[in-house]
C-alpha cells in the first residue's frame, strides 16, 4: 500500500548538512539562550541567510512562482534542523503557514505575494491562533466588509512579531475570504505575548478597520487555510523529531560523562533502559514524520491519515524527550543556564500547536472509521 | 510526662482556648503570640514538653491547628520555613544536645530564624556521600571550605544544616560530620541560581574559611551520614506528605478550571482528568494512612513512596492543565528573575506549575534514587555492585 519514500535523499542530506553547519556556527542552543530575553529574541540575520541565501523560504514553492521547486520533504528536513537547534527564526509562521496558505490561492495578488515570501524578500504570518487544528471551523474572529475593510482580533499568532505581511482569514458577506495586510498599515496592531516558548514569538493581532487586499474568495479560502494548517502539522512533526533528537543526543552525552557512586550514571540500567526506550520512540517518530512529509509532498490519498498520525505521535515524543533530558540532568537540568529548558518549552508549546495530539486522534477516528461510539 | 498519661484531644482543645484567652490574637503581636504558643506546648504537640510540645500523639496536632485557626490566630507560615520545620527540627530533636534544642527550636518554629539545607554539591547530588566540602578542626572550632549548590532559601536563611567531610582517609560514608552553619558568618557567600521558571529559588553557596564552633556540631564526629539519613527521611515525608482535603493540591486547580471552562473541554482530556483525579484521591488516602502510621512511630522508607507519587502526579496534572488551556496554554505569566520567599505553586499560572513541577522529581532525592530506596530497603532487593563503598574517600574515582 505504501510507496512513500521514508528515507532521506542525497539532496536532502546535502541540504541538512548545509543548514546544520550554518546553525552550528550561528545559532548554537547556548547562543539562543543568551539572546532569548533581549529586545530582539529573533535572529533575523540568520533568517536572512537561511531564507534569501540558502533559499529555505521557497523550497516547496514551484520555480515559476519564485520558489526552489523542491517539495515539502525538503522543507521538513529544514524544520528538523531548526528544531534541533531551537533557532529563533520565523520559518513555521512565514515559510510554512503563510506560504502554504498562498499556495492555495489563485489570484494575481496572491501569486505576487507568494514570490516575495518564497525568495525571502519579506516575512509573513498566517493570522490564526497557533493552537488551531486544521479540522476546526474557518476562523470567524475577523470580519470583512464588501470593500475589504477588516475588523477583529486574533490571539497567539506565531511569528507575527517579525512579519511584514499578515495573511488573514476573515468572514465576508458571502463567507470565508483571505486577505493580506501590511503590519505597518494604520489600524494594524501586533502585540507580543509572553510566550511559554522562549524561541518562537506569538502575538495578538488587532485589526481596527484596516483595508486589506483580497487574496481568495469563498471557493478557495477555506481550503487554503485548512491545507496550510495541515501542511504546518506535517512539518511540525519534523521539527518535533529534531527537538527530540537534540534531547536524546545531549542526554546520552551527559550520562556518559556524569559520575555518581563512582561510575557514569549512564551505566545504571534504570537509565540505560529509559534511553533505549526513548531511542525507539525516535525511530518511530522519524518514520512517522517522513511519511507525513512525503505524502503531503506527493499529494497522496493517505496524507490526512499520515499527518494526523505523525502529529499525534511526534508531539508526545518531543515532550517526553525534553522531560527526560531535564530529569536525567538532575539539578542542572532545572537551571536557566542550561539550554535544556528551551527544548522543553518549545516541545510543550508544539504539543498545543496546530492541534493537540488528542484532536489529531479524534480526526483520525473519522478517517480510519473507528468512531468513538 | 509519660506515655501512660497521654493528653486527650479535649485537653488539647482546652489548652488552646486558654492560650487564646491569655493572648488574644486580635490584641497580641504576631511573634509574641507564636512564642506564647510554642511555650504552651502547642507548636508541635508531639515534641517534648519544654520544646514546643506536650509529648502528645502527632495526630492530635490538627485539633490544635483547627481550634487556633478558627479563632483567627496567626500561623507560622509553614511554607516559608519548610526546611526548618520538616528537616532541621526533627534532626535537631533526634541528635541535638539539650543546649542545642533549647537554642534553635523555638525561633525555628516561630519563623524568626529561617533554615536552609547545605547538602548537595556540584559533584555530589544523588551520591551525597561523595561530598567534598572539608572541615578541619582548629582549637574548639572547625574551618570549612567548599561549595554547595541548589540550596533553596539560602538567601533568606539564618542557619543551615550541613554535611561536610571531616576525614578523607576512611570510606566515604564514615568520614562525614553534620553541622549547623551560621549563614551570616564571614566566608559564607550566597549567589542566586536561576531556575527554568525564571525565578531563583535556589542558590550556590561558597564557603571560604568559615569558622564553626564545635558546639554547632550535631551528632558525633564521623556520624554525619547517620544524622543526614534522619534529615532525608523526614525531607521526603515533608515534601510528599502534607494532610490535604479531597481535591486539595494540584488536582484541585485543574478541577476548578475544568468546571469554569466548559468551552475548553474535550473527550480525550476528560478521560485523562478523571484518571488523574482517581490517582490523586488514592494518593491522598495513602498519605492519610502514612500519617496514621507516623502518629504511632517514626517514618520509615515508606515515605519515599509518597514523594514519588507526589512528583508524578504534579507533573502529569500540570502537563494536562497546560494542554487544557489551549491557546492560553501557549503563554507564560512572568519570566522575571526574582528571589521568592516561598514556593508559590498555586498563585501562578499553568505554565509555571508545569515547569516548577519538573523539580519535584529531582529535589529531595530524585525519583530514580527513591525507586532504588524502595527496591532495596522496602523490598529487600540486593543493591547494585558498589565500586566505591570500601575504599578511602580520597582514593575514589572522580
Ligand atoms: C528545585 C530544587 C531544589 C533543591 N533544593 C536543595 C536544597 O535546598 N539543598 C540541597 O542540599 N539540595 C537541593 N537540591 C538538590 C537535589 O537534592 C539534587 O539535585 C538531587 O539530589 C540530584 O542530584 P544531582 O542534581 O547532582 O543529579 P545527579 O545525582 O547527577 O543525577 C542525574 C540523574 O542521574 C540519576 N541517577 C543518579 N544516580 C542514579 C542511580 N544510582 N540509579 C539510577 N539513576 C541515578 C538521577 O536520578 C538523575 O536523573 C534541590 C534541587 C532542585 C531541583
Amino acid at each position: 500500500m505504501t510507496s512513500a519514500n521514508l528515507l532521506y535523499t542525497d539532496v536532502e542530506d546535502d541540504l541538512r548538512a548545509s543548514v546544520r553547519s550554518l546553525l552550528g556556527d550561528r545559532s548554537d542552543p547556548n547562543d539562543v539562550l543568551a539572546k532569548c530575553e533581549s529586545d530582539q529574541p529573533y535572529n533575523l540575520e540568520l533568517w536572512h541567510t537561511l531564507s534569501a541565501e540558502l533559499g529555505v523560504a521557497g523550497l516547496h514553492v514551484p520555480e515559476k512562482l519564485g520558489g526552489q521547486g523542491a517539495s515539502l520533504r525538503e522543507t521538513a528536513v529544514v524544520a528538523e534542523e531548526l528544531g534541533r537547534s531551537v533557532a529563533p527564526v520565523p520559518f513555521l509562521g512565514s515559510t510554512v503557514l503563510a506560504t502554504s496558505a498562498l499556495l492555495g490561492c489563485s489570484s494575481e495578488t496572491a501569486t505576487a505575494l507568494l514570490e516575495r515570501l518564497a525568495t525571502g524578500a519579506i516575512t509573513g504570518a498566517l493570522a490564526v491562533p497557533l493552537s488551531t487544528h486544521s479540522g476546526a471551523p474557518f476562523p470567524d474572529s475577523v470580519r470583512a466588509t464588501a470593500d475589504g475593510t477588516l475588523t477583529g482580533r486574533v490571539g497567539a499568532v506565531a511569528d507575527a512579531v517579525v512579519a511584514e505581511t499578515l495573511i488573514i482569514p476573515a468572514i465576508g458577506d458571502s463567507g470565508p475570504e483571505l486577505y493580506s495586510v501590511d503590519t505597518s498599515a494604520d489600524g494594524v496592531g501586533v502585540s507580543p505575548l509572553r510566550a511559554l516558548d522562549l524561541t518562537r514569538g506569538i502575538a495578538d493581532v488587532e485589526l481596527a478597520g484596516v483595508r486589506g487586499t483580497r487574496l481568495a474568495e469563498p471557493e478557495l479560502a477555506d481550503g487554503a487555510v485548512r491545507e496550510a494548517l495541515r501542511t504546518g502539522a506535517a512539518v511540525l512533526a519534523s521539527e518535533q523529531l529534531g527537538l527530540a533528537q537534540w534531547c536524546l543526543d545531549e542526554t546520552v552525552r551527559y550520562v556518559r560523562e556524569r559520575h555518581q557512586f563512582g561510575r557514569p550514571i549512564g551505566s545504571f540500567q534504570a537509565l540505560k533502559h529509559r534511553l533505549a526506550d526513548l531511542w525507539l520512540e525516535l525511530v518511530s517518530a522519524r518514520a512517522a514524520a517522513r511519511h507525513a512529509a512525503d505524502t503531503m509532498a506527493t499529494g497522496g490519498a493517505d496524507a490526512a491519515i499520515s499527518v494526523a498520525t505523525a502529529q499525534s505521535y511526534c508531539a508526545e515524543v518531543a515532550v517526553h524527550a525534553a522531560e527526560e533530558c531535564i530529569q536525567l540532568h538532575g539539578g542542572i537540568g532545572m537551571t536557566w543556564e542550561h539550554p535544556a529548558h528551551l527544548f522543553l518549552k518549545r516541545a510543550k508549546s508544539d504539543q498545543l500547536a496546530l492541534g493537540r495530539p488528542g484532536q489529531h486522534r479524534a480526526a483520525l477516528a473519522e478517517l480510519v472509521d473507528l468512531p468513538p461510539s | 510526662m509519660t506515655a501512660h498519661t497521654e493528653i486527650t484531644a479535649e485537653q488539647l482543645r482546652e489548652r488552646a482556648r486558654a492560650l487564646l484567652t491569655e493572648h488574644d490574637p486580635k490584641k497580641t503581636e504576631r511573634l509574641e503570640f507564636l512564642r506564647a504558643r510554642f511555650d504552651a506546648g502547642l507548636a508541635w504537640v508531639h515534641f517534648p514538653v519544654g520544646l514546643g510540645g506536650l509529648d502528645a500523639p502527632r495526630a492530635l496536632q490538627s485539633v490544635v491547628d483547627a481550634e487556633l485557626a478558627a479563632a483567627g490566630a496567626p500561623d507560622n507560615q509553614p511554607r516559608r520555613i519548610g526546611i526548618g520545620l520538616g528537616m532541621a527540627a526533627p534532626t535537631i530533636r533526634a541528635f541535638g544536645t539539650e543546649e542545642q534544642k533549647n537554642r534553635y527550636l523555638r525561633p525555628l518554629w516561630t519563623g524568626e530564624e529561617v533554615w536552609c539545607q547545605l547538602f548537595s554539591e556540584p559533584g555530589a547530588g544523588s551520591d551525597l556521600a561523595s561530598l567534598a566540602t572539608r572541615a578541619v578542626p582548629d582549637g574548639d572550632d572547625w574551618i570549612v571550605n567548599g561549595q554547595k549548590v541548589w540550596t533553596s532559601s539560602a538567601h533568606l536563611a539564618k542557619w543551615a544544616i550541613m554535611v561536610v567531610r571531616t576525614d578523607p582517609e576512611v570510606p566515604k560514608h564514615q568520614g562525614m560530620t553534620y553541622f549547623i552553619c551560621d549563614m551570616t558568618a564571614p566566608g559564607v557567600e550566597v549567589r542566586p541560581l536561576r531556575q527554568i521558571t525564571g525565578e531563583a529559588e535556589f542558590n550556590e553557596v561558597f564557603l571560604t574559611d568559615v569558622r564553626i564552633p564545635d558546639s554547632q556540631r550535631l551528632g558525633e564526629i564521623g556520624a554525619g551520614w547517620q544524622v543526614a539519613q534522619t534529615t532525608l527521611m523526614n525531607e521526603r515525608v515533608a515534601i510528599g506528605g502534607n494532610a490535604i482535603p479531597r481535591e486539595g493540591g494540584m488536582i484541585g486547580v485543574l478541577a476548578k478550571k475544568w468546571r469554569e471552562h466548559p468551552e475548553l473541554r474535550a473527550a480525550d482530556l476528560h478521560d485523562r482528568l478523571l484518571r488523574l483525579w482517581v490517582e490523586s484521591e488514592v494518593t491522598r488516602l495513602v498519605g492519610e494512612r502514612l500519617r496514621q502510621q507516623l502518629a504511632v512511630g517514626a517514618p520509615g522508607p515508606e515515605g519515599s513512596g509518597a514523594k514519588l507519587a507526589f512528583a508524578k502526579l504534579n507533573q502529569a496534572i500540570s502537563s494536562l492543565e497546560v494542554e487544557f488551556m489551549g491557546e492560553h496554554g501557549l503563554t507564560y505569566d512572568d519570566w522575571t528573575m526574582r528571589r521568592p520567599d516561598q514556593l508559590d505553586f498555586f498563585g501562578r499560572e499553568a505554565g509555571y506549575r508545569y515547569l516548577r513541577a519538573k523539580g519535584n522529581s529531582i529535589e529531595g532525592g530524585t525519583s530514580e534514587v527513591l525507586r532504588n530506596v524502595i527496591a532495596e530497603r522496602v523490598l529487600g532487593l540486593p543493591s547494585e555492585p558498589r565500586v566505591d563503598k570500601d575504599i578511602p574517600w580520597k582514593d575514589l574515582p572522580r
